[in-house]
């Protein structure tokens, strides 16, 4: 018989499965953990509220702005912002991003200039945005894009280049015709790579977006960020903060979702 | 006399002149492949010429980077000949195409088509109306005992499995060759002699002319009709030997004096093809 092992050995075994309560429960304390360190901190008074305002205050902002309506309007202004940057990005580098790592004429054309521009800070050229199209939401949409796109290009590009030759060659063998083989293999073959790289690509983009509305924008959880630090509001920093965040866990989870719908054959 | 004995007064022959009222479904000519690595000329096929009967099963045996797999991939137009010419038919090979369906060593199911699409990938190609296309599919996945398996994907089956399904899929296209370029390489020897077995009986119900490609001298004897021993790099065409064992074949057949005399003139050949590269 096999000699049943204790928990501490399986937990000390690297890469080994541990019981499922177990991973819940460790989860939980280490939230628990950080709530904790958090209220000991404030309600002990060990930090001002000034500079860390206690749970129940961040709970008393996000009530206070609820009820005014002002949340959910710049919650709204934040996500049109980085649904449609991200949107356009994602329309564009999908289909080019496939070219670029398919055809080696279009990787050749657009792989040095995409490299260079995708290590320039997007946030310098900022004053560029507007100076160009102003403070609208144009030029945050512009951000996002910039931040995105080039990215995207890039890791779309790789997952098509990583589609095995094989399988085109199976294709052809089969009558496939080029376009055949770039509509019914390439194409297919790339989705759950796609998907991922936009499930990636699309926490960078609420990353971009906090730094577009710090800057230039008249709403936004940016924007309610850096008035609220003008007025010593250190609560409603905390709440845009943790609202940006539960925004990201939810469009990371619509990804999971979309994923699971679109490619079931691949998980 | 059985057929058996005929053939074997037959063989084993030097040169690959058709028999007379057999007309060559494939004609290799002068075939030379050369390639370039690091600015150094490499040639892999030094002027092969084969003619492959229509309805035989012809295999292809040689050291390993003989260009057994090369050769293959010329006849399926995935890579052109530096010179001579491969005719199908009265036609030059130019490009791939499903006349001459294939089946890989690597897995190249499309894994997000189900076993039933993957089977009717070339049919759709073809635009054929669903109902036709329905009747050939079955047809298919019941030879090959996948009528269970028809709507699984690719990650759910077996290597064995894999396989089939990419018989099943060349075989739906009617191809007028199908080339197998060591299809069964990557199994465990159980489910290699499964899928012997499963070829020989598909085979026997459509005599489909195939070229074979393989290092596995036993399993060259099993399945062909005739084989083409091949030297090492550069691949030449050493001996084409016709194999006097008589149809259908079974597993056991790996025991009789036909298949040990024709095992043991393979392994000479090899043997002394071994010796030579080591000059």
């Amino acid at each position: 018989m096999a000699r049943k092992r204790s928990v501490v050995d399986l937990c000390l075994t690297p890469k080994e499965e541990v019981p499922g309560a177990l991973r819940y429960l460790v989860s939980t304390l280490v939230w628990l953990l950080v709530i904790g360190a958090w209220s000991f901190a404030t309600y002990g008074g060990f930090m001002q509220d000034i500079f860390l305002p206690s749970p129940t205050a961040v709970i008393g902002a996000f009530f206070r702005l609820l009820d005014d309506g002002t949340l959910a309007q710049h919650i709204w202004a934040s996500l049109q912002v980085v649904v449609i940057g991200f949107l356009i990005s994602s329309l564009l580098a999908v289909p080019l991003g496939l070219l670029m790592g398919t055809f080696r004429v279009v990787q050749a054309g657009l792989e040095p200039l995409v490299n260079f521009i995708r290590y320039l800070p997007v946030t310098s050229f900022v004053p560029l945005f507007i100076l160009w199209i102003g403070i609208g939401i144009e030029q945050r949409i512009m951000v996002i894009f910039f931040g995105t796109f080039f990215q995207q290009l890039v890791m779309i590009a790789d997952v098509s280049r990583g589609v095995s030759k094989d399988l085109l060659n199976a294709s052809y063998t089969l009558g496939a015709s080029r376009r055949d083989a770039l509509l019914h293999v390439l194409t297919p073959a790339s989705l759950p790579g796609i998907v991922d790289t936009l499930r990636i690509t699309m926490g960078w983009a609420w990353t971009y977006l906090v730094v577009a509305e710090l800057v230039a924008a008249s709403s936004g959880l940016g924007y309610i960020s850096m008035k609220a630090m003008r007025g010593f509001q250190v609560d409603v920093i905390f709440l845009a903060i943790a609202v940006i965040g539960l925004l990201g866990l939810f469009t990371d989870t619509i990804f999971r979702l979309v994923r699971l719908r679109l490619v079931p054959w691949a998980n | 006399m059985s057929a058996a004995e005929i053939l074997r007064a037959a063989a084993p022959v030097e040169t690959s002149a058709p028999v007379a009222g057999e007309t060559p479904r494939l004609r290799i000519q002068d075939v030379r492949l050369e390639y370039a690595t690091r600015g150094k000329t490499v040639v892999a096929i030094d002027n092969i010429s084969i003619d492959v009967p229509d309805n035989q099963f012809a295999v292809i045996v040689g050291p390993s980077g003989c260009g057994k797999s090369s050769l293959l991939y010329l006849v399926a137009g995935l890579a052109q000949p530096t010179s001579g010419e491969i005719l199908l038919g009265d036609e030059e090979v130019d490009g791939p195409g499903p006349d001459r369906g294939m089946v890989f060593q690597s897995y190249t199911l499309f894994p997000w088509l189900t076993v039933r699409e993957n089977v009717e990938f070339g049919l759709k190609r073809r635009k054929m109306p669903a109902a036709e296309r329905e009747a050939i599919v079955n047809r298919y996945l019941n030879e090959t005992g996948l009528a269970a398996f028809h709507d699984a994907y690719p990650k759910q089956l077996s290597g064995g499995m894999m396989q089939r399904v990419a018989i099943a899929r060349a075989l739906a296209n009617d191809p007028k060759i199908l080339l197998m370029d060591e299809p069964f390489g990557a199994l465990d020897s159980q489910t290699r002699n499964t899928m012997q077995k499963l070829l020989l009986r598909v085979w026997e119900e459509n005599r489909k002319t195939v070229l074979f490609v393989t290092h596995d001298i036993d399993e060259a004897i099993l399945l062909g009709d005739r084989i083409y021993v091949m030297t090492a790099r550069p691949g030449r065409l050493k001996e084409e030997i016709i194999v006097p064992i008589a149809r259908p074949r079974t597993m056991d057949m790996v025991m009789d004096p036909e298949f040990i005399a024709v095992k043991r003139r393979i392994l000479e050949l090899l043997k002394n093809e071994i010796k030579d590269d080591e000059h």
